[in-house]
């Protein structure tokens, strides 16, 4: 794979994060290349959505150490985080239902253009780049003013996704994008998913659909428990070993015996 | 793959122009002012309600409307509400009244010290809400309380009374008392009366003039704010934000709007439509009371939902806040030259709002495709 021939973008080493008496993660190692879809997988409760707030500069990190392209980082908000080139695409936050496709892709980066001593917002322009991104993303929007409450949830995501790849971003971590989706919703955003990584980008796939993650995965990361269970590589892994990993193996095997092997 | 999907979806129903009309947030309002210009037509229509000075009347009441509900409907788009709008405007204008007769300065000072007052309290008052994060219902009603308890404290103390007069004489050859309560146009009005379009005065000391001697500034404040307001919300970065901030401030945020900047600033445009207001009463008036502005907060809201926004925010249209404003002014006024007890302007406030939130629900449905 192209992937192992580059450096991580972003490495993240022995991460601790401490909420007061709680420790939501106790040493978690990660790291992410360019043209990788590297998955993050782990029951609920098991530290991925703190971890990935790391990632983004939301939580601080309360030991360890965030590597970007080489040099070691400390993000003190979001904002840093996207500047660098860290874009977050969040389960349910990513859209405004009330606001118009246009309106919610550039919000907090809208297109600006003088007159005289005004700026106003460039709504031609940032029509224009809608529409194509969206179109390069496959989906034929029928104007740009349709709000974000009429689409899909699949192309909620979609959108969001194409706002980040569009305005630069080197790692994209999506949190959950099929968790609420149909089959075919899910199948439109795991081939979102592949044409952003083709590009180069490296995304962090967070999930605890085994299914969805082996359709894309290059590499599988288990956190149970605040901690690292592992990292493994495509082919080296049945779904059935990631599976249990992530429930913690015991429970899972008696489990699935009253159920027939089907979880 | 999707691009064929996308383009021909069996299941989404061809939407005709009109429901395409209908997702706009002004439509209840356009609908409500020709209603109530048809009704008030036929039924005051040889009252006088639309001769010069009848326009005047009813232009000017609903320019005192316009004035709070763009404050109010672009504080609300931005998902909160301020209830200490009349309270402010009672305080402003005691503020202006004390300063400028009590102490003696000048009227200017007065204006300016009391506008830069009652944005430091707006800002108080959006912070607090940010900050604490508690409703802004909650906030602003109990700034409701402290600007009203001080309103007839503080003339009280100082003068032992609740109204305050002689504005106009401390007013007089002042620079800025004419920006608020000065009226502009005069010699168009006397041409249209030299051409016998509006009436003139038959006797008195003013006979020969014309009965409309120019517009008010008050109604020049309301259109500009109104512009203002719509330009900016519509076509501008920062409307953008306005309405990110009240659609969902989590996800703004997430984006990189700075949220609460916007809704201090908004907390603080508020203050000063309110602060507009205040002035330009007590310069028609020439004098402070310290009962002005109640309820004005409610009916600056009920302006703003008739205008289709969101109580919850996020959505809503400046133009549509007007219109609501102007169907209130025609409204009152309307009822008082049909010669209906005025009362009945409650009834029809409390209807009107009713079914415009009904109407706004639905088109809320209509646009996020809820069931």
């Amino acid at each position: 794979m192209s992937s192992f021939d580059h450096n991580p973008i972003v490495e993240m080493r022995n991460i601790e994060k401490h909420f007061g008496p709680v420790i939501a993660l106790n040493g978690v190692s990660f790291d992410i290349r360019p043209g990788e879809c590297h998955c993050l997988l782990g029951d609920n409760g098991a530290g991925k959505s703190t971890f990935i707030k790391t990632m983004a500069g939301v939580h601080k990190p309360t030991r360890g150490e965030i590597l970007f392209e080489g040099r070691q980082m400390s993000f003190d908000s979001p904002r840093d985080a996207m500047e660098a080139g860290i874009a977050t695409v969040y389960q349910d936050l990513a859209m405004i239902p009330l606001m118009s496709v246009t309106r919610n892709f550039w919000m907090g980066r809208e297109p600006v253009k003088r007159f005289g001593p005004f700026k106003f917002m460039d709504f031609k322009t940032a029509n224009d780049v809608t529409m194509e991104e969206m179109r390069k993303m496959g989906i034929n929007l029928r104007s740009p003013d349709q709000a974000v409450g009429t689409l899909s949830g699949g192309e909620r995501q979609t959108v969001a996704i194409a706002r980040a790849v569009h305005f630069g971003a080197k790692v994209l971590i999506l949190d959950e994008p099929t968790s609420a989706l149909g089959v075919r919703q899910t199948a439109n955003v795991l081939s979102t998913i592949d044409k952003v990584r083709k590009s180069g980008i490296g995304i962090v796939f967070i999930t605890h659909n085994v299914r969805h993650a082996l359709a894309v995965g290059d590499r599988f990361t288990v956190l149970n428990r605040g901690k690292t269970l592992g990292t493994a590589q495509r082919g080296q892994i049945t779904p059935e070993e990631l599976q249990d990993l992530m429930a913690g193996g015991q429970e899972m095997v008696a489990l699935e015996g009253s159920l027939g092997g089907t979880v | 793959m999707s691009s064929t999907r996308a383009t021909v979806d069996e299941r989404i129903k061809e939407t005709s122009k009109l429901r395409k009309a209908l997702i706009r947030p002004e439509l209840g309002a356009i609908v409500g002012t020709v209603a109530v210009f048809a009704f008030f037509i036929a039924f005051a229509g040889d009252s006088g309600m639309f001769n010069a000075q009848g326009v005047l009347n009813w232009s000017t009441v609903s320019a005192q409307f316009v004035i709070i509900a763009v404050g109010a409907c672009m504080l609300m788009i931005a998902g909160e509400f301020d209830l200490s709008v009349g309270s402010m405007i009672g305080f402003a204008g005691m503020s202006i009244a004390i300063i400028s007769v009590t102490l003696g300065w000048p009227v200017w000072l007065a204006i300016l010290l009391t506008f830069a007052l009652c944005i430091a309290v707006g800002a108080l008052n959006g912070f607090i809400v940010v900050r604490t994060g508690l409703p802004s219902f909650i906030v602003s009603l109990a700034f409701l309380f402290i600007l009203r308890g001080f309103t007839i404290f503080f003339p009280q103390l100082i003068e032992r009374r609740t109204i305050i007069g002689g504005i106009s004489e401390r007013a007089e050859g002042d620079w800025l008392a004419p920006v608020f309560g000065g009226k502009v146009g005069g010699p168009i009005f006397d041409w249209m009366a030299s051409q016998g379009l509006i009436a003139v005065f038959e006797r008195g000391t003013r006979a020969g003039e014309p009965i409309v001697n120019g517009i008010p500034m008050l109604i020049i404040w309301a259109l500009g704010l109104m512009i203002l307001a719509h330009v900016v919300l519509t076509r501008t970065q920062f409307g953008n934000w306005i309405f990110a901030a009240g659609g969902d401030a989590q996800a703004a945020r997430y984006v990189g709007v700075p949220v609460n900047r916007v809704k201090i600033l908004m907390f603080m445009f508020t203050a000063f439509c309110a602060c507009v207001f205040a002035t330009c009463q007590v310069m028609e008036f020439g004098s402070a009371g310290a009962d002005r502005g109640l309820l004005k907060e409610f009916e600056a809201i009920i302006a703003v939902v008739i205008g289709g926004a969101l109580l919850t925010g996020g959505y809503g249209s400046v133009i549509g806040a007007a219109l609501g404003a102007l169907i209130f002014g025609v409204v009152q006024q309307g009822l008082f030259f049909a010669g209906v007890e005025s009362s009945l302007f409650r009834v029809f406030l409390g209807v009107i709002l009713l079914f415009a939130v009904i109407l706004n629900t639905y088109i809320r449905r209509i646009i996020t495709g809820e069931r």
